[in-house]
């Protein structure tokens, strides 16, 4: 692979787009494709199948072996709460191969010193998520408990189709949670999506067992989710 | 460029060695039958030296692809090489657990 094709794919995947990589498994020769740039027509329409399927292949194309592996965007968690839970989320997101944002409006809980190595936002969620659109390969878990802060990105999350929508809260807590969404307008259907309790029910007692356990319902939620077109990993 | 990249991205990895002036080559699973360990599409990247990040099995293969990775350093030549139980090295390697896979390993060059 040269080392442009390189280039041309970490950058795509650093800033969040898919990309395809076509090699030539003859010569050695190679080539990235970025969704959203400009693709040469003899190669737009097995691309774009690669894109559209999220299934890497391998294909004979005038007698050339061509592989075309497909790269799309990591799974992100947007935690909304800069509390103990997400500190520990924090640290084990990486590891799962998540990117992943904290946003709190609170400057008190929102310090660098509590967050090393994942974003940090200080600002509230309606002022972050316009910019910062929450999507499809986004889970977002809201930690704080309090609903000025809570409300607003889990109707956003549950707009976007987030594949995981979670909230802090006891059975009292959520049914409140759910009377307010419901006077605000919120589908039954689409609330019925709120995971709630948060995480899977493993008996997490400590903030850092309940974010392996919020950790383990997300991946879950990803390779379980109904996808139109099956990406690698769905079942 | 980054200093330090995420030592569970291949990918990553692969730049950064490369722009440290070591040789580079990457692994690709590029076709799997049976129950495989790695996905296709799944990466290892290896060093002139033989250092390795990521995988292409469950660690079942590997050692035979960094001993690979070294020729294909030295000539440049991409090469594909096929492990499974029903190969006649199984003895040596072979994946365990039952499956086939294709490896593909290219040099990085630039």
């Amino acid at each position: 692979m040269e080392l442009g094709t390189l280039q041309i794919l970490n950058e795509a995947r650093a800033s969040r787009r898919a990309a395809v990589v076509v090699s030539d498994l003859a010569d050695g020769s190679s080539q990235a494709f970025v969704e959203g740039e400009r693709i040469p027509p003899e190669w737009a329409e097995p691309v774009s199948e690669a894109l559209h399927s999220g299934r890497p292949r391998l294909v004979d194309i005038g007698e050339r072996p061509l592989f075309f592996n497909v790269h799309l965007p990591p799974p992100r968690i947007v935690a909304i709460g800069a509390v103990h839970i997400s500190q520990a989320l924090a640290r084990l997101a990486p590891v799962a191969g998540f990117d992943m944002v904290v946003v709190d409006p609170r400057t008190a809980f929102a310090t660098a010193e509590r967050f090393h190595g994942v974003e940090l936002l200080a600002d509230w969620p309606e002022d972050v998520l316009p910019e910062r659109p929450l999507d499809r390969y986004t889970a977002l878990a809201a930690l704080t408990h309090d609903p000025k802060i809570d409300d607003y990105p889990l109707r956003a999350a549950l707009e976007a189709r987030c594949f995981y929508v979670g909230a802090l809260g006891s059975r009292k807590t959520h049914a409140s949670r759910v009377e307010r969404l419901r006077t605000q307008g919120v589908a039954g259907e689409a609330i019925a999506r709120i995971k709630a309790p948060i995480g899977l029910d493993i008996g997490a007692a400590s903030p850092a067992e309940i974010a392996v356990a919020v950790l383990a319902e997300i991946i879950m939620s990803l390779r379980r989710r109904d996808v139109d077109l099956p990406a690698e990993g769905a079942r | 460029m980054q200093n330090e990249p995420n030592i569970l991205d291949p990918l990553a990895v692969a730049e950064t060695w490369h722009g440290q002036g070591r040789s580079v080559a990457l692994a690709t699973v590029i076709e799997t039958w049976g129950s495989a360990p790695r996905p296709v599409g799944s990466h290892l990247v290896i060093d002139g030296e033989g250092n390795f990040q990521g995988s292409v099995s469950g660690g079942c293969v590997e050692g035979a692809v960094i001993a690979e990775a070294a020729d294909v350093i030295a000539s440049g030549r991409p090469r594909v090489l096929e492990f499974g139980v029903a190969d006649e090295t199984a003895w040596r390697v072979g994946l365990s657990c039952g499956g086939r896979i294709r490896v593909y390993v290219e040099r990085i060059d630039g």
